[in-house]
């Protein structure tokens, strides 16, 4: 079972994508893990190495040691501008 | 007025694109009840400008399931902190212009002091931690607003032992 991924505001747009599945490959099993795995596609997904990108497992804002297991939800986003 | 706003320690949050009736909302917080001592209540409003330039509109893009629960984590942090009696927590979402209402925070509390404070906790951590994001239509075109240092300390201050007493 696969990661469901989301992207939103200014990082959706760069990327061109608000949501994917993907299967992480073995060993990735950390928020701070799946991003590295996600910006060694290169080119604008380089922008998942950012500091500032902030991250929520199954809808909680989640730090880089937070685990990712199959079937979780997980988000990348720039910090939040509401209110 | 449903049953539910009358039932002691009420907390209502909601995530709309609809306006809110600012009057209704705060009368709300108290009816049918007689222990409310008072009520306290903030109102965000889109500004006609922002670092330097100005602003037609904005549209606010959330997290559509997660908004929602971290808006009531955070009442549930203020009710850890003081005695609450019901809450009222609003974000509107969507395209907004200058003037429109964008957010309220109502609280309502046997004394004035834990109402202002929980008020203005909500507001500080509604900032930081709820995923909404504010996306401007300036004359230089469209941009994302970034993130204020600003907002960074005035969450951070309460949980440096500062909060203010209570009552």
């Amino acid at each position: 079972m696969a990661l469901r991924i989301l992207y939103f505001a200014a990082l959706r747009e760069a990327l061109g994508v608000s949501a994917e599945d993907f299967d992480p490959p073995a060993g990735v099993a950390s928020v701070s893990a799946l991003r590295a795995c996600l910006a060694a596609r290169g080119g604008v997904w380089e922008r998942l190495s950012a500091a500032n990108v902030k991250a929520a497992v199954n809808q909680r804002m989640a730090g880089g040691d937070a685990p990712v297991a199959p079937g979780d939800e997980v988000a990348f986003f720039p910090p939040v501008t509401g209110g | 007025m449903s049953a539910q706003q009358k039932v002691a320690d009420s907390t209502r949050v909601s995530v709309q694109e609809a306006d809110f009736d600012v009057g209704h909302e705060t009368t709300a917080l108290g009816d049918g009840r007689c222990d409310v001592g008072g009520i306290a209540t903030f109102t965000g409003l889109v500004r006609d400008a922002n670092d330097g330039s100005g602003v037609s509109a904005m549209t606010l893009e959330h997290y559509p399931g997660m908004t929602e629960r971290a808006l009531a984590d955070i009442v549930e942090q203020a009710r850890a902190r003081w005695p609450l009696l019901s809450v009222r927590v609003i974000h509107r979402v969507g395209r907004l212009v200058p003037g429109d209402r964008i957010v309220f925070v109502g609280v309502a509390a046997a004394h004035r002091g834990e109402a202002f404070a929980a008020c203005e906790f909500i507001m500080d951590y509604l900032k930081t931690q709820a995923p909404f994001w504010k996306r401007e239509e300036t004359p230089e075109g469209g941009r994302w607003v970034d993130a204020r240092d600003a907002d960074d300390s005035a969450a951070a201050r309460w949980s440096a032992g500062a909060a203010p007493a209570k009552g």
